[in-house]
């Protein structure tokens, strides 16, 4: 990671900036404007004061008299210079903010649509934590340089109409000038380059000490019900002291530098003093240019750290830049055929020779099964054997390395975007609610009556529990439906599926943290109403099991055997094994106990 | 029982507030007045300049011809000052940043601990972002306001008051005009600050709804790729990104009136000053340095009132994250650990009674009423029952993660208010049904149950439970990374490594609150098999969601709107009509239809 205000560092920084500037051409240009007729009015305010020692003041004290025009012009130069001095300001802050909110937004949107467009198997790549801080942190990061950039090129106007200002007055003042801010700039410069890696070392540890609070905070029933609070408050001790110190080293680097930046000024003014009355008693200058030498100094010596600013967001802004980039680099997308489905009769599902890998790790190899139109089939299989990936590969939210998938006889890939979402309906294992009403969430956009929506929901057995809601339908589930249960999550997902009237239907496990009774009213329902469409259930439930035609048995990602389920029980091992691990139990059990009863009579 | 959230929005006031903030970081206090000291002696810097100015102009251009000796002279003393004063701003910086950083770590450690401490019912009446943000934004707040806005409102003071003392003693006339002209917009700046603040807090609004926003379309993609709803998604997320902005662009607005205001107040001052310093100065009231060093003095005055609008909005915040975390620390721990004074309960097999216990959440309806039971020692006891019937309640009871309303729980006859928590936590652990897990390696989690703990005791704990065939299967073995919350496995694998985390801590009673609900069938009865023979000797209790655990135990208890309805072993309670028979015939018909 780039800490250091490199040269490399410089450069991309600056081709960043580049980037916003060609973007905003004319706000930036409008920034630049009021930056400059800020900085020019510095000056001017400067210059509007000597003038007003020099040609009201001294001639006052010398005279004995005011000069009433010359009052009135002095006046008016002051209040002229700091009024359009204030419209700079006002114009270069606001606009600076403008440009600097408008790219972050952009970005935001570039990035966001980036992972709407992007395949499934692109995001199976990225953690979760990564891509929200991309479209979070780094987006802010990288337009950060943008807030004082516009200043920046202010205080250059500012410093160059200074230096011309001060060469016409006075050639041995100018050049006090050139000593100390050129000073001012590289103290400045070597300032941000110290301060630079301690603070993104500080950012990075308090990243680190809320993650741990997070984490801790998030498993607070493990941590209590093991007794583990110390433990945890001593992983969390450690981290914030590590905090401490690195932001008192921080705090080191600032207490000696910003003193110091704050003296020069102070010492450049001093020298203008002491060179001035040298200057002012061999008759080079009069007091007015005196007095408006030191007092550009005082004004200059704040803004000139504006420079400092900008570098100092540099190298953050490049690292910042460069992870939002490497997501609107990325390439890959799913490309859709031209197909379209018009029918409303059930569907016909047929997987060929379909294999598909995670990197290295192949998780399915040549998986072949069909479900002819109107049928139900049950995927069954124990932990780990593929069957979540391959209903993955049934809806295509990836494509399978080999082999294909047919919907009806049509290639998924074949079929337009959206032909897909109208025929087949997916409740995924893994229920995700947006943060939206229920009947937005059952809708997500389909034309739907409030009926329909009901007759979902009581299919879904949760048009109990919805209609008791305080709002009804219209109640919000919350950031990820954090108000409502892990059971009412899965009916509601299941009611987004149901309401669409799907020709296919594939429930990925989907009732797992419903209770069995309920589970049971479910899917004796949906078996009532599927007569309208196909259905592929995955499943450990006998009960589930139990509805469907036929099962197709998988284990390490191959298929080993399908038929009914009495055929598989008969003459398929791993199935029986496993379907039937709980009966068996119980039957052990019931045999182990009679031994035992027995010996007991024997002995 | 009554409401025990987590005090928030008490009514404390700020100086109440920061004062009992102080209160409990003597860190802070402590060399204060030293660090205040060098404080004062950084800010007289400030005015060495106008002095200069004036002492240049009066005495040292007197007569016509400048007095170079005595101008060099004192841009000497003047020089000297300056780096004076600037050796006191280092080491008031380094003070202050030692004291503020050591006082607020050991405030984040300490709120921690009492986030730790409180019941798991207190921890709930709060979203978990928003305890996090107890011990991390809120205390950078106050850091952010003890480090620079604190310090800015003691040096903006100090900047002030040696400006006016000075401006005093060259002219009472023209201290007037200047304080004159800069009191309405101290009137003013209060204004602004609520606007900014009421603009923040829109601003934080609206980045959170941003980044809910933004986070579906990370969280959601399978959803949202199944159901075709890219553009909608999309929409949502750029309505909200725009908010954002736009509420941004309202606050930097703000903020931009706010400087260029300031340069006019002091310009109008500036002005003033110069046409009444002329007729000052022909009456004889004031030298022409006095008059030039006012111009300078004038400019001590804006930067002070240019940060106030921050520093005040800082200083509110500030204010506001003290105020949150004395809630915290104000919050008492409501099921508490009775600590040295408590009770050591000896190791062995556990007997548990409850008498007569009642419980309901806060505000709610009842949901365990008249509980009585014992569990003998070594009795393995299985609890059915619908959801809400109470199950849970009962067993986050029996692990005292919550106290009953009335009534009590015993284990081995003392009262479980009695024990400390040190005795207990080692004695009786749950296993919650979300197999909640730490980033880190497979094995770092399972030692969490037993620090101690060698790589082959946890082996052998492994192949107790019967899960090393599962544990060879991963590709590292131990050393599989198991992912933030343990999202790289699958949620029967985290409930897998949530009990042998249990198991490995060797308690005498162990509590399964639907453990091994995701786990597949086959897996699951291994296991259920291994349990039986590791928990032998021992008091185990299992909520059951499958018939075979309740037919194994010893004793089902039955509950039934939070009350136990029926016990004995499955044998006698299957042929007795009530609840439990209704609930096997239920299983069985879901096992064999």
């Amino acid at each position: 990671m780039a800490t250091k205000v490199t040269s490399a560092v410089m450069r991309q920084g600056l081709r960043v900036l580049g980037v916003a500037i060609r973007t905003e051409k004319a706000l930036f240009a409008l920034a630049v404007l009021a930056s400059a007729v800020y900085g020019g009015m510095t000056v001017g305010s400067a210059w509007a004061l000597g003038w007003a020692t020099q040609h009201v003041v001294l001639p006052t004290f010398a005279q004995g008299n005011v000069a009433s025009g010359a009052l009135w012009t002095g006046t008016l130069l002051i209040l002229g210079a700091a009024l359009l001095k204030s419209f700079g300001v006002a114009g270069r802050r606001i606009l600076a903010g403008v440009i600097q909110y408008r790219m972050q937004a952009r970005s935001r949107r570039d990035v966001t649509k980036q992972y709407l467009r992007l395949p499934l198997s692109w995001h199976h790549q990225h953690p979760t934590g990564q891509l929200l801080s991309n479209a979070s942190a780094d987006a802010e990061a990288a337009w950060a340089p943008l807030a004082p950039l516009p200043m920046a090129v202010g205080v250059i106007v500012m410093l160059f109409t200074a230096a011309i200002a001060m060469v016409f007055t006075d050639l041995m003042l100018a050049l006090v000038g050139f000593l100390i801010f050129p000073a001012i700039a590289v103290l400045n410069l070597i300032y941000q380059r110290k301060l630079s890696p301690l603070a993104t070392r500080a950012q990075q540890l308090r990243a680190e000490v809320s993650e741990i609070a997070h984490e801790s905070f998030d498993g607070a029933l493990v941590v209590k019900t093991l007794g583990r609070e110390e433990l945890e408050t001593d992983r969390f001790r450690r981290r914030a002291h590590e905090l401490r110190d690195a932001n008192i080293a921080v705090g080191r680097v600032r207490g000696l530098f910003d003193p110091m930046l704050e003296a020069l000024p102070t010492i450049g003014v001093l020298a203008v003093l002491a060179v001035g009355a040298l200057r002012l008693s061999g008759g080079s200058i009069d007091s007015g240019d005196l007095v408006q030498v030191a007092y550009l100094f005082t004004l200059l010596a704040f803004p000139i750290r504006a420079l400092g600013w900008v570098l100092a967001e540099l190298p953050r802004s490049v690292v910042g830049w460069q992870r939002v980039q490497a997501v609107l680099d990325a390439t890959g997308s799913m490309e859709y055929g031209q197909a379209v489905t018009t029918s409303s009769a059930p569907a016909a599902l047929e997987v060929r020779d379909v294999s598909y890998a995670y990197g290295e790790a192949e998780v399915l190899h040549d998986v072949s099964f069909d479900v002819p139109a109107g049928r139900t089939v049950a995927l069954v299989g124990p932990t780990g054997s593929g069957k979540s990936t391959l209903v993955q590969l049934l809806v295509r939210l990836v494509d399978p390395d080999a082999g294909r998938v047919l919907l009806d006889g049509v290639d998924l890939r074949e079929l337009a975007y959206g032909g897909i979402a109208e025929s087949v309906a997916l409740v995924p294992q893994q229920t995700f609610l947006f943060d939206d009403s229920v009947r937005g969430n059952i809708a997500l956009g389909l034309e739907t009556g409030d009926e329909d929506v009901w007759a979902a929901l009581r299919l879904a057995q949760a048009d109990g529990f919805v209609a008791r809601l305080a709002d009804g339908l219209d109640t919000r589930v919350g950031e990820r439906g954090a108000s409502l249960s892990g059971g009412q999550r899965q009916r509601i997902a299941l009611a987004r599926a149901v309401v669409r009237r799907p020709r296919l239907l594939i429930l990925d496990d989907a009732t797992s943290s419903v209770d069995p009774q309920v589970e049971a009213k479910i899917l004796y329902g949906l078996r009532d109403a599927a007569e309208a469409s196909t259905v592929v259930v995955v499943a450990y439930r006998m009960a589930t099991i139990a509805l469907a035609d036929e099962v197709v048995y998988l284990d390490h990602g191959r298929v080993v055997d399908r038929g009914t389920h009495e055929e598989l029980l008969k003459r398929c091992a791993g199935y029986r094994n496993l379907v039937t691990a709980y009966e068996r139990e119980e039957a052990e059990r019931a045999a182990m106990d009679v031994t035992v009863e027995g010996e007991e009579v024997s002995a | 029982m009554t409401a025990q959230s987590i005090q928030g929005n008490s009514e404390r006031s700020a100086l109440e507030t920061i004062r009992q903030g102080l209160s409990l970081t003597p860190e802070f206090r402590k060399g204060l007045a030293g660090t205040l000291a060098l404080a004062v002696v950084a800010t007289t810097g400030k005015i060495i300049v106008p002095i200069a100015v004036q002492q240049t102009i009066d005495t040292g251009l007197k007569g016509g011809a400048p007095d170079i000796p005595y101008i060099t002279g004192a841009v000497l003393v003047c020089a000297v000052a300056v780096l004076l004063t600037a050796v006191a701003a280092y080491i008031m910086n380094v003070r202050l940043y030692k004291a503020t950083e050591s006082s607020l770590a050991t405030l984040r450690v300490r709120g921690f601990r009492h986030v730790h401490d409180l019941s798991v019912l207190t921890q709930n009446t709060e979203r978990r972002g928003a305890l996090v943000s107890r011990v991390t934004n809120d205390i950078d707040q106050i850091s952010n306001f003890m480090q620079w806005g604190g310090l800015m409102i003691i040096v903006a003071f100090g900047q002030l008051l040696v400006a006016t003392v000075l401006m005093f003693v060259y002219s009472w006339q023209l201290t007037l005009l200047v304080w004159a002209c800069f009191v309405p917009l101290m009137i003013a700046l209060p204004r602004f600050q609520r606007l900014l603040s009421r603009a923040y807090t829109v601003v934080r609004e609206r980045t959170g709804d941003m980044l809910a926003a933004v986070s579906e379309s990370v969280v959601g993609a399978a959803v949202i790729r199944a159901y075709a709803s890219e553009r909608r998604t999309a929409e949502r997320i750029d309505n909200a990104v725009n908010a954002n902005r736009s509420a941004q662009v309202r606050a930097q607005t703000i903020v931009g009136f706010v400087f260029p205001l300031t340069e006019i107040v002091a310009a109008v001052a500036i002005a003033g000053i110069v046409l009444l310093g002329v007729r000052l100065g022909l009456s004889g009231d004031i030298t022409q340095g006095q008059l030039v060093a006012f111009l300078f003095l004038v400019t001590l005055f804006v930067s002070p009132l240019q940060t106030a609008t921050e520093v005040l909005n800082e200083a509110q915040n500030a204010v506001a994250g003290w105020r949150r975390i004395l809630g915290v620390l104000d919050t008492p721990p409501d099921v508490a650990d009775p600590g040295d004074k408590g009770v050591e309960l000896p190791r062995g097999p556990i007997s548990v009674a409850f008498e007569d216990v009642h419980f309901s959440y806060p505000g709610g309806a009842p949901v365990l009423r008249e509980v009585t039971l014992e569990i003998p020692p070594r009795s393995r006891i299985a609890v059915v029952g619908e959801t809400g019937s109470g199950k849970t309640t009962f067993a986050k009871l029996l692990t005292r993660l919550m106290d009953p309303a009335s009534g009590r729980v015993t284990v081995d006859g003392s009262d479980l208010r009695d024990v400390r928590f040190s005795s207990l936590r080692e004695r009786i652990v749950m296993v919650p049904q979300d197999g909640f897990l730490f980033d880190g390696t497979l094995e770092e989690n399972i030692r969490y149950g037993k620090p101690s703990a060698t790589t082959e005791e946890i082996e052998l704990a492994m192949t107790e439970l019967g899960l090393a065939d599962w544990l060879e299967g991963l590709p590292a073995g131990l050393d599989t990374p198991v992912g933030q919350r343990g999202e790289s496995l699958s949620a029967g694998e985290r409930q897998l490594v949530a009990l042998a985390r249990a198991y490995l801590a060797d308690p005498d009673l162990l509590l399964l609150d639907e453990a091994t609900s995701a786990v597949d069938p086959a897996t699951e009865v291994r296991l259920a098999r291994a349990l039986e023979g590791v928990t032998r000797g021992r008091t185990a209790i299992s909520i059951a969601h499958r018939l075979s655990t309740a037919e194994n135990a010893d004793e089902v208890l039955v509950f039934d709107a939070g009350r136990l309805v029926q016990r004995g072993p499955h044998a006698e309670l299957v042929k007795e009509p009530g609840v439990y028979a209704d609930l096997h015939a239920s299983w069985v018909s879901a096992a064999h239809s």
